[in-house]
């Protein structure tokens, strides 16, 4: 009797860790450490911003950089790798130093509705799809010259989508290799 | 002009050492052998309404770029970082909503949209709101998917790189070896994978803006 009571709570036990252990939890219990202040290491808005216009020396100040502080801090650095490429327009009618200020303060713009996309042929910047071809929207914009047909050979890598499928459902991104 | 270009994209290299893509080890401070913040490396961060209820908006944050198959089985999300979604939906460019998510015993659990406390470069935990919780996908497994009351969807695991780009080739042109990019391109990322950590949240918890501007951040502690 007393070893079938045992039985009994031990089972009850278990149910009661399953229960615990549920993916579905809008009330969390205290099994994370949620103490403490956090540092930042990395940070990242538009691709391959840091990696073209930030230099070796200072990519690690642009990571700890507040995007409201980066114009002052970076603009010189930008508007002068935007005159090494030879830059002078593109094809959304910017200048070197207007282009250079939507590049330099590095957040991704996403719209509340409708089509979001870095650039779908019509929408520009409302956001970034996984399967936006962004390499090619950067080339074009910086090498494409005022009417986008500058430097052919420069404005687009070739490699226009991704080497696995999407998901059509939840978390869309593919299944790792 | 070419040439010009050329010299360009060459004093580019020499000023910049060596250049990479999207945002793969492009955080020195994170990416040196014994450092405290590995794991910590962004490659990639998308933000889309939903593909399947377009009254939903989609956080990707990617980390742990260029990982083969062989190493994704072990990769982990460390247990000292927070990975946090920056929402400013005010046009000022400081984040006035976030979401956090930490890893913890094999656990993701996320937190948010919620008010931020101090915006900047340290956070705490912002505990009050909603949050929801899943076990971490493991390598070969099919999505674990956690969910809230409000419609909130989360999930953390190794998922194959959505980025693609000719990597390979890019680097040749900006070494001066190569004058364009070839036809077809080779995809750098075929065959790899990252740590992705994806948030799906009601449209409703960000506020009223009709555009918001969005980054990703790792923070460690």
């Amino acid at each position: 009797m007393i070893r079938f009571n045992k039985l009994t709570l031990l089972s009850l036990l278990s149910g009661a860790l399953i229960l615990g252990s549920c993916d579905k939890n809008d009330t969390p219990n205290d099994s994370f450490d949620t103490s403490g202040t956090y540092t930042q290491n990395d940070q990242m808005a538009r691709p391959a911003i840091n990696t073209v216009f930030v230099n070796a020396a200072r990519k690690n100040e642009f990571n700890t950089t507040t995007p409201s502080t980066m114009n002052a801090a970076f603009n010189a650095q930008f508007q002068s790798v935007l005159t090494g490429f030879g830059y002078t327009s593109n094809a959304l009618g910017m200048d070197k130093a207007t282009f250079t200020n939507v590049l330099v303060t590095d957040v991704l713009n996403v719209k509340t509705s409708g089509k979001t996309t870095f650039f779908d042929g019509t929408n520009v910047l409302t956001g970034r799809d996984p399967g936006d071809d962004v390499i090619d929207t950067e080339l074009l914009l910086i090498f494409g010259g005022g009417t986008g047909t500058s430097n052919p050979t420069l404005t687009k890598d070739n490699v226009n989508g991704n080497d696995k499928a999407f998901l059509t459902t939840f978390p869309y991104l593919a299944a790792p290799f | 002009m070419k040439k010009i270009l050329i010299g360009g994209l060459s004093a580019i290299v020499f000023t910049a050492g060596v250049i990479y893509a999207a945002d793969h080890i492009d955080a020195p401070a994170v990416t040196g052998t014994g450092n405290k913040s590995l794991g910590n490396d962004i490659t990639d961060i998308y933000a889309f309404q939903s593909p399947a209820d377009n009254s939903k908006m989609v956080f990707v944050l990617n980390t742990q770029g260029l990982m083969s198959p062989a190493a994704s089985g072990t990769a982990v999300f460390p247990s000292n970082t927070m990975y946090e979604i920056n929402i400013d939906n005010t046009g000022d460019n400081v984040e006035d909503l976030v979401i956090q998510a930490l890893v913890q015993n094999g656990k993701l659990r996320v937190y948010g949209p919620v008010a931020v406390g101090t915006p900047g470069t340290t956070s705490m935990v912002r505990a009050s709101g909603t949050s929801t919780e899943v076990a971490v996908t493991a390598y070969g497994a099919s999505p674990s998917i956690g969910t809230s009351s409000n419609g909130t969807k989360v999930f953390a695991g190794p998922r194959d790189d959505p980025f693609f780009f000719d990597l390979t080739r890019f680097k040749e042109i900006i070494a001066g070896t190569q004058s364009g990019f070839r036809n077809p391109g080779v995809d750098a990322f075929a065959g790899t994978n990252v740590m992705s950590i994806v948030v799906e949240v009601p449209k409703s918890t960000l506020g009223s803006a009709s555009t918001i501007n969005v980054w990703g951040e790792t923070k460690t502690k």
